[in-house]
């Protein structure tokens, strides 16, 4: 067993909150980048570069780079060989998201109740989730989740006999009403198969894999890439200005189904992508 | 007021006229000098029931442009943190009345419904966007922030900002042009 104290997962979601909210990853910065390269609408290039100045600036003066900093969504993998030490990881992490909201000057955008909607005033609680996985480290990846898109995320139930075209043709419905409330161009994140649970914790975990990179399967890969490019054949563009750049990345994560079933639930990410992960 | 500058931006102050909404065009180009108040959700949840009772509101809305924002706390020495525009579409709920009352503009980010664009018509007013997740450009225009009504509201309290030169854009205006619909026709492929 190795021993893994609490304070040092506090202060290392503490950290991650701050860097996630201040620095867009290089992936994001990349993407904006190819983009560039192939946006035919004026007003999308402009967009486009006046995120980039955006992330600059976000970096340089350490504000962060969207007014809404999220809903601090936390997926851990624990080391079956872990032990956390001196307090409960859950608390741990709420602790670390609690210093980094409030001496990170990040908004608290958190209401205690979904009825009397009572500000936390500090962006606490964070939506954790907790795998088991082989070994002795603990890895944590926090994603402070804007509301804007989040609000435009879906699911949706297909049947098997709709098979891989419904499944095309309910993630380009999804994004087509993103359309430009969710601050495009946009990520998606799509979790198949599994239950109505699973499919949805999918969509998310599949955010983190790098904008860009090639999915581990290549039916999945193909998939990916056609998804994509229909996506940026529908005219939205970077900020629903009109344009080729609607998504930036598609990107699926797939679990067995039931033979009665083929679930579907699409994440809806925006351009404040916002992911970053440690191992201790 | 409304000028059109050498590089075509059209420089607004508030208040707007009838006559100033009805020369903004979707897709114009916009810079905002003066007074903006913002308001979101919950402000927009207090002003209602204000209104219904015919009670006075915390703002004179006429003339005014609101911003949809909850801006994030500024650092010391900072007059802001990160300010950009929220999701318009719930705020549908509350708009045509305050356009009612004569508010002439309102900033924010995606699509409004038919009710707003209808009251955008009637009661001539605009509906402007500014750049979704731009936060940190965005701050870098106001020069003066004020709560002036809900500060228990924490980041939705109603704020009086002054604004130097902020970009935007106009979405909807007055005569049914919609800048998103025109985007997609322009550029989508299939
Ligand atoms: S959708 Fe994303 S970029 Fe837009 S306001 Fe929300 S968090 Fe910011």
């Amino acid at each position: 067993m190795r021993d893994i104290h609490s304070s040092s997962v506090t202060d290392a979601v503490k950290k991650l909150c701050m860097e996630a909210n201040y620095e867009l990853e290089p992936d994001m910065l990349r993407a904006f980048d190819r983009a560039l390269q192939t946006e035919r609408s004026a007003a999308g290039r402009q967009v486009l570069q006046i995120l980039k100045d955006n992330a600059e600036l976000a970096r340089t003066k350490k504000i962060p780079y969207c007014q809404d900093t999220g809903f601090v969504v936390c997926f851990v993998e624990l080391g079956q060989d872990v032990h956390v030490a001196g307090g409960l990881l859950g608390d741990a992490i709420n602790e670390g998201v609690r210093q980094g909201y409030t001496e990170g000057y990040l908004r608290a955008s958190i209401v205690r109740s979904p009825f009397d909607r009572v500000n936390t005033g500090d962006n606490t609680p964070a939506v954790i989730h907790v795998e088991v996985v082989p070994g002795a480290a603990l890895k944590i990846q926090i994603m402070p989740k804007g509301g804007g898109c989040e609000n435009r995320s879906k699911y949706k139930m297909l049947t098997p006999a709709e098979g891989v075209e419904g499944v095309k043709a309910w993630v380009i419905e999804c994004i087509k009403t993103a359309g430009p409330d969710a601050c495009p161009p946009l990520v998606a994140g799509v979790g198949i198969g599994g239950t109505f649970e699973k499919a949805a914790l999918l969509s998310k975990k599949a955010l983190f894999r790098e904008l860009g990179s090639p999915n581990p399967d290549s039916t999945v890969d193909a998939l990916e890439k056609e998804l994509l490019d229909r996506a940026n054949r529908l005219g939205i563009g970077p900020q629903g200005y009109g344009g080729d750049t609607t998504a930036l990345g598609i990107h699926i994560l797939t679990y067995p189904c039931h033979i009665t079933s083929l679930p579907v639930a699409v994440t809806i990410e925006c351009h404040a992508h916002r992911h970053k992960e440690v191992s201790l | 007021m409304i000028t059109t500058a050498a590089d075509g931006i059209k420089d607004i102050t508030p208040p707007l006229t009838d006559a100033d909404a009805e020369s903004l065009k979707a897709g114009d180009r916009v810079r905002i000098t003066g007074v903006l108040y913002t308001a979101r959700d919950a402000a927009h949840g207090r002003l209602l029931p204000l209104i219904e009772a015919g009670k006075p509101l915390p703002i004179d809305v006429r003339g005014q442009i609101i911003y949809y924002t909850g801006p994030s706390p500024a650092r010391p020495g900072e007059v802001v943190g990160s300010i950009g525009p929220t999701t318009a579409s719930r705020m549908d709920k509350y708009t045509p009345t305050l356009y009612g009352l004569g508010l002439k503009g309102t900033i924010g980010k995606g699509s409004r419904s038919q009710p707003v664009k209808d009251a955008l018509t009637s009661h001539k007013a605009v509906y402007l966007g500014a750049i979704g997740g731009a936060g940190a450009v965005l701050s870098r225009f106001v020069k003066k922030l004020e709560i002036v009504a809900y500060e228990d509201l924490g980041t939705e309290a109603i704020r009086r900002l002054e604004v130097e030169g902020f970009p935007a854009i106009v979405i909807n205006d007055c005569h049914g042009g919609d800048l998103y619909q025109n985007g997609v026709k322009q550029f989508a492929r299939d």
